[in-house]
């Protein structure tokens, strides 16, 4: 190569990095773009089915009662989000992270599960622990501060959140490892193969932790689907600032598929999960899914979005909601009747007054549990700090 | 009887429980075919399998982080970290993952996995490959943290931190691994509990408390320190949480001084806290100040100087010196 060539490819580069940096420092649009081509779709924003040439299959076999269960868990699980929004406000919560805008994301790959299979969770797959059958009062005990989690994750097969961003990731990625040493991939058995789903932001995927899971699940080739939510923004940054590229684009590097889907779209994610799933089981290895969806909410109800977005944006993505589309469909298609979604909204009613009731009298722990469950065997040094505070609280007993 | 290597005594007995318990694997780097850098994994990925020794791809958080996954599935998974410096990448797992997850879930779940460390210097490395980073750990609520010294001790406590049901930081004395002991390799069960602390010498005058590489050291000057007269009590902590506190103070109970000697730098370090534990309990036997002799305050230093940092035999007889003159 010649200096000259040298320098014309030089200043070839430079362009690019140019407009690259440019597009990143831009306003933010006034309307997010739609995904893009590649994103798949089986259901428009107003309700209208799409067929996909590779995706369709996969919801074949979905009934009408399916259909109409998807709604109905989407519904629930908006109500049940919405209660604990309030009981954070009355002050029965210390904090909610709120799904909002996310139901048909959790839903749809939620349900494309095998009760075999295992799901590793943020802090804000409510409506897969839903769809797990994981009580949402049990959801509430670490928002309250009465537990960090405390639920048995092998009960549903749903792991226990994890706060710190991204190292789910890893211990998904271990767990499809353990599944491929139990030789539990790949067989043919539907009732054997298993895989794992590892959920996380838009605003993980900049973690070494998620890097280093998909790296360890290309090395590996094992079960797990990485189900990244890009809702957009990771608190107040949005998107652009953790990836030059679409996420999904990231799996090509790591030498695996990676597929962007309508978040909002409940058909579209569980097709789109359900292939990835099928693939894990089947020895075909990780793929990574971006749902591509909306934050609605704050991040957590400790945060102001007011602050860094502008609500034209929110008004945009309010025309996308995955309820209201799916609705539209199941009504125009006859697949379900003003009386189903009457007893719907009766049902979420119900719900959110067991939810605020079970809540309400959800005890504290006893001061001494604090001691409890650090270890399996005992701890010489954590059994004297109980002894010792056990004594003092006793000293206080009949006193002053 | 047998007479091995620290290094092979691991090795020993890492095979004994790939042997005794399928659910046993572990995971590192280089550990397969090259058997670890130390060789401490040597021929067991040979007769084990690659299922059984996991070469993993060179990265910390995610050996560790794949391993929690592993234990979630009902795997016992041993990690190897390669060298005490290149833990750091890990630390978030350990700390915030692999100390917490049973009390998050309430004691639904454990995780019964082992983190072995090989620690400290004099071997004449480059930076970050002579760290002794115990007091991290052991400062970590939901991890126990022990230190082997002896072959004897290596062979058994590894298969012990193995059949712990709680996570063990496992600390490998470094520049002890080719030092030689005899060891029962056949005999049916461990000759003490994991987390027990022994007398190495008994003596009268002052108690010398130590762990991992130091041990030897301790037990060195315990020897000239006899041809002075002075009679020198080494204990071997072995354990570092929990600390075994009862064979502590009962030892200062009866010598009145006490000497903590350790590779790592001073300030809240293990002796630091030792110091201030057994001022609690022994105040009234206590003939002197607890003496710590320790690495001093400073990043690990050049190689060309670890000489000059680590206690040697001369630098742990003068803290008994300092103990004894009060």
């Amino acid at each position: 190569m010649s200096d000259n060539e040298v320098a014309v490819t030089k200043d070839a580069a430079a362009a690019v990095d140019a407009a690259a940096l440019a597009a990143l420092h831009a306003p933010v649009p006034e309307t997010i773009a739609d995904g893009g081509p590649e994103l798949v779709q089986l259901l428009t924003p107003e309700g209208e089915r799409l067929d996909h040439p590779e995706y369709s299959a996969y919801i074949d076999d979905l009934t009408d009662d399916d259909l109409r269960g998807f709604y109905r868990d989407q519904v629930l699980i908006r109500r049940v989000d919405a209660e604990a929004t309030a009981l954070q406000r009355q002050g029965e919560l210390g904090i909610w992270a709120s799904l909002l805008g996310q139901e048909a994301a959790q839903i749809g790959s939620g349900r494309a599960l095998r009760p075999q299979d295992y799901a590793f969770p943020t802090y804000r797959e409510h409506g897969v622990a839903w769809v797990r059958g994981v009580d949402p009062l049990n959801l509430l005990g670490l928002f309250r501060g009465v537990n960090h989690g405390g639920w048995d994750p092998n009960e549903n097969n749903f792991h226990l959140y994890t706060i710190v961003i991204g190292a789910q990731t890893l211990h998904a990625t271990g767990y499809a490892m353990g599944i491929q040493h139990d030789h539990a991939v790949g067989t043919g058995d539907p009732e054997r193969d298993a895989a794992v789903i590892a959920y996380f932001g838009d605003g993980a995927t900049a973690q070494g932790d998620v890097n280093e899971s998909f790296v360890y699940a290309a090395s590996s080739n094992a079960p797990v689907v990485f189900f990244c939510q890009n809702n957009q923004w990771a608190i107040s940054q949005p998107v652009e600032r953790q990836s030059r590229i679409p996420i999904y684009q990231r799996a090509r590097g790591f030498g695996f598929p990676g597929v962007r889907v309508d978040g909002n779209d409940v058909l579209a994610v569980y097709a789109v999960t359900k292939a990835a799933l099928n693939a894990a089981r089947s020895g075909q290895g990780p793929t990574l899914i971006e749902a591509y969806t909306y934050r609605m909410g704050a991040h957590t109800t400790s945060d102001d979005p007011t602050k860094y977005r502008i609500s034209a944006e929110v008004e945009v993505w309010k025309l996308r909601d995955p309820i209201a589309r799916l609705k539209a469909y199941l009504t125009a298609s006859g697949k379900a009747d003003p009386a189903f979604f009457e007893d719907v909204e009766g049902e979420a009613d119900v719900l959110a007054v067991r939810v605020r009731e079970g809540c309400l009298a959800m005890p504290d722990p006893s001061p001494a549990s604090m001691f409890d469950n650090i270890y399996v065997e005992e701890h010489p040094l954590i059994e004297a700090e109980r002894a010792g505070f056990a004594a003092y609280s006793a000293s206080f007993e009949g006193g002053h | 009887m047998s007479k091995l290597t620290i290094a092979r005594a691991i090795n020993a007995g890492l095979r004994r429980a790939l042997e005794s318990d399928s659910k046993v694997v572990i995971m590192g780097e280089d550990i397969g075919k090259l058997g670890g850098v130390f060789r401490v994994t040597e021929g067991l990925q040979k007769d084990f399998g690659e299922d059984r020794v996991i070469d993993t791809p060179l990265a910390e958080s995610g050996i560790v982080g794949t391993a929690i996954g592993m234990a979630l599935r009902g795997y016992r998974p041993i990690v190897e970290i390669q060298f005490d410096g290149f833990v750091y990448p890990a630390f978030d797992q350990i700390v915030c993952q692999v100390a917490k997850m049973r009390a998050r879930s309430l004691g639904k779940v454990r995780l019964p996995m082992v983190i072995r460390i090989p620690v400290g210097g004099g071997i004449g490395a480059v930076e970050h490959h002579s760290e002794s980073n115990e007091a991290y750990f052991a400062h970590t609520a939901g991890l126990r943290v022990v230190a082997c010294s002896n072959p004897e001790d290596a062979y058994w406590m590894i298969q012990q931190a193995i059949a712990c049901d709680d996570p063990v930081i496992f600390y490998e004395p470094k520049r002890r691994y080719h030092e030689k002991g005899e060891l029962d390799l056949l005999a049916d069960a461990a000759p003490r509990a994991l987390f027990e602390a022994t007398i190495a010498r008994p003596g009268e005058h002052v108690t010398l408390a130590a762990y991992g590489p130091m041990v030897k050291v301790c037990l060195d000057a315990a020897t000239a320190a006899a041809e002075e007269g002075k009679s020198v009590e080494v204990i071997d902590l072995r354990s570092l949480s929990p600390l075994d506190m009862d064979v502590l103070a009962t030892s200062v109970e009866k010598t009145g001084r006490l000497v903590v000697a350790h590779e790592a730098p001073t300030f809240l370090g293990m002796g630091a806290e030792i110091a201030a534990s057994v001022s609690e309990k022994c105040f009234y036997h206590l003939e002197s100040p607890v003496i710590r002799v320790g690495g001093y305050n400073i990043p690990y230093p050049p190689s060309r100087l670890e000489e000059e940092f680590l206690p040697d035999l001369d630098r742990v007889l003068d803290g008994v010196d300092r103990a004894l003159a009060y």
